[in-house]
């Protein structure tokens, strides 16, 4: 039998999804501010988009901004109970990652975003930490050369 | 029993070299960041209008540079020179306005190239894609999105939430 390289296992994640207070303002922020590129946009009928934006250099990670609205995901209850934790920035959703975490906070900065942690040297790594418009945080840390 | 004096003297040498130690951070860092934000400022100016003839020696006047201090310095953070980086965010917008269904010769001069025969080339080469087969699959791609947006949404949002009995789609 031919070896082949292949497990049998989980190989990748390929979606992610961030939970946003409104689409049209998280397309903004997402694609005009931090430079993500849209991959999927398809409407679905009233109060329904499908929304996917992948970072700059990883297209095959979609990040799906999904609207916390009632009937997508959440009832009522659910769906103000979430938008209340959104908001208070309960929910830091990853790390992002950049080859000038100088650069590109100052770029970010100069066009809005709101940084929670100006760039700091950690054990860990070169790191800031920023907020989206819907109150989600993230890491964003320097690439290790 | 305590040296008063001696640990006193030793708060006041700590805290010394950590005004010290601050001090030369700030030396270190205050013209680094000047130059970063200059920089920064000559990139944002090029997403803005790069559109226009743009002269690079006008960006690097502005950004208080010679030319070719200015070029090298560019290339350090952006891994690219700045007209490099330029025809990179002319190509970008090419594609975004080819996808809105713009004919090629227009969204050419519209991003500021002023030849078409090197726009379709520089996007080719770019791309690994003519200006036009670009267009062409793209429109193809959102035409299906708008008629079965299904096929481009993994079903277990879809199915598992009901989207799929709510909707008329397929």
């Amino acid at each position: 039998m031919v070896y082949q390289n292949k497990t049998q296992m989980i190989t990748k994640m390929n979606h992610v999804s961030v939970f946003v207070l409104n689409q049209d303002s998280a397309y903004d922020f997402y694609v005009n501010k931090l430079g993500f590129k849209v991959n999927t946009d398809a409407a679905m009928g009233p109060g329904m988009r499908w929304l996917t934006v992948c970072p700059p250099e990883q297209p095959e990670l979609e990040i799906s901004l999904m609207a916390i609205s009632e009937g997508m995901m959440f009832d009522s209850l659910a769906a103000q109970q979430m938008r209340e934790l959104v908001q208070r920035g309960t929910f830091g959703f990853g790390v992002f990652e950049c080859d000038d975490l100088i650069a590109t906070y100052e770029e970010l900065k100069a066009k809005g975003v709101e940084f929670t942690k100006t760039p700091t040297k950690e054990f860990y790594g070169f790191e800031a930490l920023f907020k989206d418009d819907s109150g989600n945080w993230f890491s964003l840390g320097e690439k290790k050369s | 029993m305590v040296d008063f004096q001696y640990c006193n003297e030793r708060a006041i040498a700590r805290n010394n070299q950590i005004k010290a130690d601050i001090y030369i951070q700030m030396i270190e860092r205050l013209p680094k960041i000047y130059l970063y934000r200059r920089l920064v400022q000559a990139k944002l100016f090029i997403d803005k209008n790069y559109h226009e003839a743009i002269d690079l020696n006008d960006i690097a006047d502005e950004a208080y540079f010679s030319k070719f201090h200015f070029i090298r310095q560019f290339k350090n953070i952006y891994g690219k020179t700045p007209h490099q980086y330029l025809i990179k965010v002319r190509i970008e917008n090419a594609s975004l306005l080819l996808k809105k269904n713009i004919p090629v010769a227009d969204v050419c001069y519209a991003v500021g190239f002023d030849s078409i025969t090197s726009f379709s080339a520089l996007f080719k080469k770019v791309t690994s894609c003519s200006p036009a087969n670009y267009q062409q699959a793209e429109l193809k791609r959102q035409n299906e999105m708008r008629q079965s947006p299904l096929k481009f949404i993994p079903s277990c949002f879809a199915g598992e939430k009901e989207w799929l009995q709510k909707r008329n789609f397929q």
